[in-house]
């Protein structure tokens, strides 16, 4: 009896303790949680609104990071060409307006509004999908894919290998992860990394 | 009296040259070549941009430990992921600004995908981020947050020694 109460204070004692381990982030195959948050018309937006998506293109992203910024007009292309095809554009800024100021919800009115943003650019402002989803930078995608009931992840990472220079891209990643998607092949290049600007985390 | 001006003029655009470090724009190699030195000489390499505020927040203290531990083999170098297109723009003036003295160069490597993991595997690509290494020692700490002069310090002090 008191081994198995042991046992039973180990496996308790192991599981409060991975409560508090941050996420490790989403990995291709996982399931990914629904999304519901204020867009910059001030509306909730719900991911189950789409109802005609098959999946979508996650991006936390932000207003002030650099990296970002290069890749604005990348990303309306993509949501020009995708959205088409059952995959939105969903933007994220995930970031602490008071270690950015840059990053409020203003902000991003005002940077959509400039940009003539295409898609919809949410608030993260608990930083709870941030942290679900384990981003870790900006930007940083995730593109989903409804299966029945869930989403799930199909690729994790960059938008392609060059921030700086457009014209100079040679691997777009995340295009041909929908592009095998959208072809019904498994997607070769589930993960990539990036340089980016680190997520502004509330200071606790 | 006009050439004492001129000879004046070069005089003190010489020593400003001289003052301000050449910034060097280098591939991925360089890094690498310092990633598997092998030499009893303690490297601080240290990723950041211009325009990233925590990174530049902790350029102090990064100047610090290059000059108090210039004499003991300890080498900070600061490697710039500032887009290529502003090396001239914002590098260069950033630099002679502040007189930065720890050895800067820019990285001029775009695809970070292929780079990232050979710096360091649990690297997520979010800068700032600081490499302490010394292979003579079999020593290695990879901070992937900002870091202070303390910290750094209390990571050398063991392996200079």
């Amino acid at each position: 009896m008191k081994k198995i109460i042991a046992f039973i204070s180990v496996i308790a004692a192991f599981l409060s303790l991975n409560a508090f381990m941050p996420s490790p982030g989403y990995q291709a195959g996982d399931k990914a949680k629904e999304i519901k948050l204020k867009n910059v018309d001030g509306k909730m937006v719900s991911l189950a609104d789409y109802k005609d998506a098959k999946g979508f293109i996650v991006i936390f992203t932000c207003n002030h990071c650099p990296f970002s910024v290069a890749y604005e007009d990348r990303i309306i292309t993509m949501h020009n060409k995708y959205s088409a095809k059952g995959y939105p554009v969903i933007a994220i800024n995930p970031n602490d307006k008071n270690i950015e100021p840059e990053d409020s919800f203003e902000g991003m009115v005002a940077r959509a509004k400039e940009k003539n943003f295409p898609f919809a650019y949410l608030y993260d402002q608990s930083q709870f999908y941030a942290k679900e989803y384990g981003a870790t930078r900006t930007p940083h995608v995730f593109v989903l894919t409804r299966s029945g009931k869930n989403l799930i992840v199909d690729y994790v990472g960059a938008i392609d290998d060059n921030t700086d220079d457009a014209s100079a891209v040679t691997k777009k990643y995340v295009e041909n992860a929908l592009e095998e998607i959208l072809s019904g092949k498994k997607v070769s290049t589930s993960f990539t990394k990036a340089v980016g600007c680190t997520i502004k985390w509330k200071k606790a | 009296m006009k050439l004492k001006i001129v000879l004046l003029i070069s005089f003190c655009l010489l020593t400003l040259s001289i003052r301000s470090q050449n910034v060097e724009m280098v591939k991925f190699p360089f890094v690498e070549t310092i990633l598997k030195n092998n030499s009893d000489t303690t490297y601080v390499i240290n990723f950041w941009a211009t325009w990233c505020k925590p990174c530049v927040k902790e350029l102090p203290d990064l100047e610090k430990l290059n000059e108090k531990y210039s004499g003991k083999k300890v080498k900070v170098i600061l490697v710039s992921l500032d887009f290529k297109r502003q090396y001239e723009t914002n590098l260069i003036p950033y630099v002679s600004k502040n007189k930065l003295q720890s050895q800067v160069v820019l990285l001029d490597e775009p695809d970070y995908n292929s780079w990232i993991d050979k710096v360091d595997k649990s690297w997520g690509g979010a800068i700032p981020v600081t490499l302490v290494i010394n292979n003579h020692k079999k020593f290695r700490h990879f901070f992937q947050k900002e870091i202070t002069f303390e910290e750094l310090e209390k990571t050398i002090k063991p392996i200079i020694n």
